[in-house]
Formats: C-alpha cells, sequence, structure tokens
C-alpha cells in the first residue's frame, strides 16, 4: 500500500532523512521509535507535504500514486492523515465548518456526493461517540483553548471524520494521562480495517501496550536501523536507546 | 493641470457653490442651524480641506479626493425610480428601514415618526420643523473636535439627515436602521448630518448601511453627532458597502455622560476611498466605550480610520479592536488616540489594531496613540501586522481543505473577532455573509437590487 523508497530529505540544507525505506501493508500498524532528534516527526511531515523540507531525492509511492508530486491537499484527499504532534489552535474558524469543509472537499475529489447539513451533523454525532470526545468541544473554534488532552483526542476525531487509508500519528501520546492514553488508543483500534493502515510514531512503549503494532522500526539518525516485531519495543524500554546509538554510531 | 492648482480649485469650487447656492440652502433650515452653518463656512473658508501636512491626514489625499466633477443638490430632486422597489433589506428585526436618498428623506408620510413611548425617529429637517426646540438644544453641539474641517464643510452644506431622539428611560428594543444610498445618473457629493440623542437611562441601536445602486462616482462627507446620557445604553452599527469609484468620508462625534455605554462597530466592506473619523469624549464618571472596526480592501482600495478616545473624567474605561484585511495593492491604515486627562484617574482604556496583508503589494501604515497625564491608569495598545499563518494554513490543508479555501477560512477567521462584536443577531449573520463573500471577491449586495447597474 505505501512504498518508501531511499527518502532523503533536508531542512535549509541540513539533511535529515539520510534513506529510509519502509514498506507498509493494507491493515497493518508500523510503530516508528527512535531517540530524539532522529527523524521521526520529520519523516511524518515529508509524507504530509509540509513545504518547509525539501525533499531530496527517493520516492513515496501510496497506492501507485507518487505523494511526492502532491500538494498537502491532494495527499489529504488521496487518504494521508497527520495526527499533529501539536496541533494548530485556529480562533474564529469553527469545529463544524472546518469538519465539513474537510469532508466535502475529500468527498469531492473521490466522486462521492456532498453530504447536507444533517447528514453531517448525523455522522459527527456517531463518530463523536466513537471516539469518546465530549460533545462540548466541536462547539468550539478548531483546538482553541483545548487542553493537550483535548487536542489530541480531536485529532483522533478528526481521523475518524475523514476515514484515512494511511494515518501517520505524530507522537500522539506525548502529554496524555493514562486515561486519555486510553481513549486515544481505543480510538485507532476502532478505526482499523482491513484496507487501511497506520503508522504510529512514539518515543515511549507505552502507547503499544494500547496500539499493538505488527512491526516495529527504530529510526535513528536518519534511517531505519532496526526492523522487528512488537517483541523490539520491551527490549528499547528495558535498555533505552543507548545500545543502538553505540551500535550504529556514525 | 499642476497638483497645487488642482487643490486650490477644490476648495474654490466648494466656497463658490455655498455662496452662489446660499439662498437655497438657507431657506430650508431654521436660523439656529444657519447661524451655525454661517460660523462653520467662515472657518472652512480660512482653512480649506485638511493637506497632507495635517498629522491626522498625512497618509490620505483629501484634497484629491474631492477633485471631480461632482453635482450637489440644493433640494430634493425628483426620483425616477421607487426606492422601495428597487432596494428593501433582508434582514429581520430591523426597525422600519428608514431611508435617505442622496441625503433627503423622501417618505412624505413617514418622513418623521413619534412613536408612543415618545421616541422620535426620522428626517432631521422635519425635527427641525416640529421640533425644534429638541434639535436647537443638540445640533452642532457633540462636535468634539473642533479644527476638523470635514465636519466644518459637512455643518456648511448639511440639511438633512437621521434624527433619533429618546426620551428619558424610553428603551428601543428593535434596531433603527437606515439606509443610506446613493442613486444618481451623475457624480453627486452628498453631505448628510445625523443626530443621535439619547436620553438618561434610554436604550437605542441604530444601524448605518451606506450603499449605491449605480457606479457613478460619489462623495459622501457625513457627519454623525451622539449623545448618550446618563446610564444610557447605545449600539451604533455602520456598513458601508459601495464601491471602487466612491469616496466615503464619515465623522463620528460621540460625548458620553456618566455611567453610559456606546458599542460602535463600523465596518467597510467596500469602497474606493474611506476615511472614518471617530471622537469619543468621555465626559463624566463610569462611562464605557466600545469602539470596533473592520475594513477589507483589495485593487487600489484606500481605507483609513482614526480614533480619538478622549477620557476626561475617572473611572471610565474604553476598549478599541481595529483589523484590516489587504489584498492586491490596497492601503489600510489605522490611527488612534486615547487621551487620558489628569483628572481622569482609575481610567482603563485598551487599543489594539491587526492587520492582515495578503500579497507583497498591500500596504499598511498603524500609528497607535497613548496621551497619559493621570497617574493610576490602567492603559495599553498595540498594532501587529502579518501575513496568514504558515501553520494553520498547513493544518487546514492537511486535511483535504484546497489553499485557496483555507485561505479564506482563515481570513474570515481573522474578521471574526470584530463582527462578533455587533450584538443584534440578524445583522451579524448578514454581515458574517457580506464579508465571507467579499472575501471571495463576489460581489457582495445585501439587498433585492433590482436596478442591473453592473
Amino acid at each position: 500500500m505505501l512504498s518508501i523508497r531511499n527518502l532523503k530529505a533536508s531542512i535549509n540544507g541540513k539533511p535529515i532523512l539520510k534513506g529510509i525505506n519502509l514498506e507498509v501493508k493494507a491493515g497493518e500498524v508500523h510503530a516508528i521509535m527512535g531517540p530524539n532528534g532522529s527523524g521521526k516527526s520529520t519523516l511524518a511531515s515529508v509524507l504530509a507535504g509540509r513545504e518547509i523540507f525539501e525533499v531530496t531525492g527517493g520516492e513515496v509511492i501510496l497506492e501507485g500514486k507518487n505523494l511526492l508530486e502532491m500538494s498537502p491537499e491532494d495527499r489529504a484527499r488521496l487518504g494521508v492523515f497527520l495526527g499533529f504532534q501539536y496541533p494548530i489552535e485556529i480562533p474564529g474558524v469553527s469545529m463544524v465548518n472546518f469538519m465539513k469543509t474537510a469532508v466535502n472537499e475529500i468527498r469531492k475529489y473521490r466522486g462521492l456526493p456532498l453530504l447536507s447539513s444533517s447528514d453531517f451533523l448525523k455522522m459527527m454525532r456517531e463518530k463523536k461517540e466513537m471516539v469518546e470526545i465530549d460533545s462540548q468541544l466541536t462547539n468550539r473554534s478548531v483546538n482553541e483553548g483545548f487542553s493537550g488532552g483535548e487536542k489530541k483526542k480531536n485529532e483522533i476525531f478528526q481521523m475518524a471524520m475523514l476515514e484515512p487509508k494511511l494515518a501517520i500519528l505524530d507522537e500522539t501520546d506525548s502529554g496524555l494521562d493514562i486515561d486519555a492514553l486510553r481513549i486515544v488508543a481505543n480510538g485507532v483500534n476502532k478505526l482499523k480495517r482491513p484496507d487501511n493502515a497506520t503508522i504510529v510514531i512514539t518515543h515511549y512503549q507505552r502507547l503499544l501496550d494500547y496500539i499493538v503494532p505488527d512491526v516495529i522500526h527504530v529510526l535513528y539518525n536518519g534511517q531505519i536501523v532496526k526492523t522487528a516485531g512488537k517483541e523490539l519495543a520491551l527490549e528499547l524500554e528495558e535498555k533505552g536507546y543507548d545500545w543502538i546509538k553505540k551500535e550504529y554510531a556514525v | 493641470m499642476s497638483e497645487v492648482i488642482k487643490k486650490s480649485l477644490v476648495n474654490d469650487e466648494l466656497v463658490d457653490a455655498f455662496r452662489k447656492n446660499s439662498s437655497v440652502i438657507f431657506e430650508q433650515t431654521p436660523d439656529f442651524i444657519n447661524k451655525l452653518r454661517d460660523a462653520n463656512f467662515n472657518e472652512f473658508e480660512k482653512v480649506g480641506l485638511p493637506t497632507k501636512k495635517n498629522e491626522t491626514y498625512k497618509y490620505t489625499d483629501i484634497e484629491s479626493a474631492f477633485f471631480g466633477a461632482y453635482k450637489r443638490q440644493y433640494s430634493p430632486q425628483p426620483l425616477t425610480i421607487d426606492i422601495r422597489e428597487v432596494f428593501t433589506c433582508d434582514v429581520p428585526e430591523l426597525e422600519n428601514h428608514l431611508m435617505l436618498v442622496n441625503g433627503w428623506f423622501y417618505d412624505k408620510e413617514n418622513k418623521l415618526k413619534v412613536l408612543p413611548n415618545g421616541a422620535i425617529i426620522g428626517s432631521l429637517i422635519e425635527a427641525t420643523k416640529k421640533f425644534p426646540e429638541i434639535v436647537e438644544k443638540h445640533y452642532g453641539k457633540y462636535i468634539i473636535e473642533q479644527n476638523d474641517s470635514l465636519s466644518m464643510l459637512n455643518m456648511s452644506f448639511a440639511q438633512d439627515g437621521l434624527f433619533v431622539y429618546v426620551p428619558k428611560g424610553v428603551v428601543i428594543e428593535k434596531p433603527i436602521q437606515l439606509i443610506n444610498l446613493i442613486v444618481a445618473t451623475e457624480e453627486l457629493m452628498v453631505q448628510p448630518h445625523n443626530l443621535i440623542i439619547a436620553e438618561e437611562d434610554s436604550s437605542v441601536s441604530v444601524v448605518i448601511c451606506d450603499h449605491s445602486l449605480n457606479p457613478h462616482a460619489f462623495l459622501l462627507n457625513s457627519t454623525t453627532e451622539v449623545m448618550a446620557g446618563k446610564n444610557s445604553k447605545l449600539e451604533i452599527y455602520r456598513q458601508q458597502n459601495a464601491h471602487d469609484h466612491s469616496v466615503q468620508l464619515t465623522n463620528t462625534f460621540i460625548l458620553q455622560k456618566e455611567s453610559s455605554y456606546v458599542n460602535s462597530v463600523y465596518i467597510t466592506l467596500h469602497g474606493g476611498t474611506v476615511r472614518n473619523n471617530l471622537y469619543v469624549k468621555l465626559s463624566e464618571t463610569h462611562a464605557q466605550n466600545k469602539s470596533y472596526g473592520l475594513w477589507l480592501a483589495d485593487k487600489n482600495q484606500h481605507i483609513d480610520n482614526n480614533t480619538f478616545i478622549h477620557h476626561a473624567a475617572p473611572n471610565c474605561e474604553s476598549n478599541q479592536l481595529y483589523k484590516g484585511i489587504l489584498d492586491n495593492a490596497s492601503t489600510g491604515i489605522f490611527s488612534g488616540r486615547i487621551l487620558v486627562d489628569r483628572l481622569a484617574q482609575k481610567t482603563i482604556a485598551f487599543q489594539s489594531n491587526k492587520n492582515l496583508l495578503m500579497t507583497n503589494d498591500a500596504k499598511t501604515r498603524s500609528k497607535p496613540q497613548l496621551e497619559i497625564y493621570a497617574d493610576d491608569v490602567k492603559c495599553s495598545h498595540g498594532s501587529a501586522t502579518g501575513q496568514l499563518d504558515e501553520d494553520a494554513m498547513f493544518y487546514l490543508r492537511q486535511r483535504g481543505i484546497s489553499k485557496k479555501e483555507a485561505c479564506h477560512l482563515l481570513m474570515l477567521a481573522f474578521a471574526d473577532d470584530v463582527i462578533n462584536k455587533i450584538s443584534v443577531a440578524p445583522l451579524r449573520d448578514e454581515i458574517t455573509g457580506l464579508v465571507e463573500k467579499r472575501l471571495r471577491g463576489e460581489l457582495s449586495r445585501c439587498n433585492r437590487c433590482k436596478v442591473n447597474c453592473g
């Protein structure tokens, strides 16, 4: 479904990603772990099309389409969803208006009829229940005045609304207490389908108690240095990242 | 023709026009108005239109704005169209849609209404005939900044305008709307004078909508005087929606007495050259003033908002928020001055100006000024100009929203906190819709206009 080959990217001339290779099949959950500064968030941003990063080599193919040639909005319409590490507050843009615009732009791109207001509101209600988000949150401006936990839950709610093919969750667990973590993880698990895939980027093993990955990758110094099954997470939790750093020191 | 000659011609033309037509002008208004007319004209003749050497008019060339083949109507001219036919306002809950056409009230039977509660609403000329003692007590008394020559010019030529008188203790629930319409087959200069008097413990909302029905150039030099009596509550909304060939100059003078509350919101949707002056004097304790403005400009439009809030008594509060969205090669200007007298202890005064520049060619100038002579006050002012937030843009686009639509949503969001200061819900909804259309570059007509003027 997703195929990343020798992806290289830099910011202000400084290379961050130094040849990433990754294959994700439909129905799979992949976790990407690694120490701070290894390039995890950069990878997420580059996949989503953030323009401050310059792609200097490689390719990213999602269901036969080259993502790197597409605008961020076209990638989103194709089915790429980025759960932001720091969701942006946008005062003055209501959640309802934001989501309605997004859902209908995506439907338009996919050749589906636009949702009427009543159908849209019904869909919102269902998805809110599904991901256990406080219904008051959607009456406010996008993320404005939300707590850290509310912002992350709101990301999962948006994911539920947009039904992506490929969801990339960038440190969605950071700053969450255990209850919020459980709600976020449950949301992700409920949204899992045989025809979609999820990449979970995390620093800690904790999230992986709730979202069980099929494959774990360790990103270090801009490259994937280790790929294994879910047991790798426990090993990392126990031993930290130092042994990886030693093993792959440049 | 050189600029200098042009400019002296503009002043000469105004002076000549006044002299030539003085008998017609004077015969329609009583002596007490004509005395002020004379005094203002004599003063205007000495000083002329504001020049760019005048610090408060530094960035707006008023003299050039007056240069045009403007005609003036010294008495109401017959209308060729039925105005109620071609222009109706759809906003529910607004009271009786008064209409000033080219500066005149036309409605024969309804020129001036006296409501059962004693409130008087309608034509200023009519009010000078039926209630001369009330008009005389207030007319021209609230021109706080005496040296503004645009208001002198207005006082020289002004005849009709909106008159609102709310007696002591009277609350008018539904907002009063004045549609200030320019309908002409030639270039017109129109100078109405509005007088809004709210006596002690009264409450009223006034909505003034400036519109034009055809694409001819016009110049509107409007003066509005407002007196907010003790404990009164006033809402004043003005919506300016004309076209690229319009010059819209407004002077609003507000005098506030003890514990009065005035909320004013100016929304400039469309104008060629716009200059809005707002002068507020908080003359007695515990008065509260809120003044807001939003302007949207594109092409080569020029929109200038100037405020002066004078804290002349202790324990008063003022709050200002002015925002501009500037596209293409347009120019926006905000200049705001807060003056706190030595006596005005415990003053609370805030002022904020924010501008959004959509292109590299759009310009904005911002001049916030605080002048404080008291030592126990809480005042602040700030100004920020920038472009759309990149992070917010990316966030919206990552959800599938196009760049254009994301831009649009963020511009609307920027405008939102000024629009939200309109407390009349149907009006707020209407304005939101108009701003939305305007930002999309669509024609933001707010009426069912049957005149096909392009």
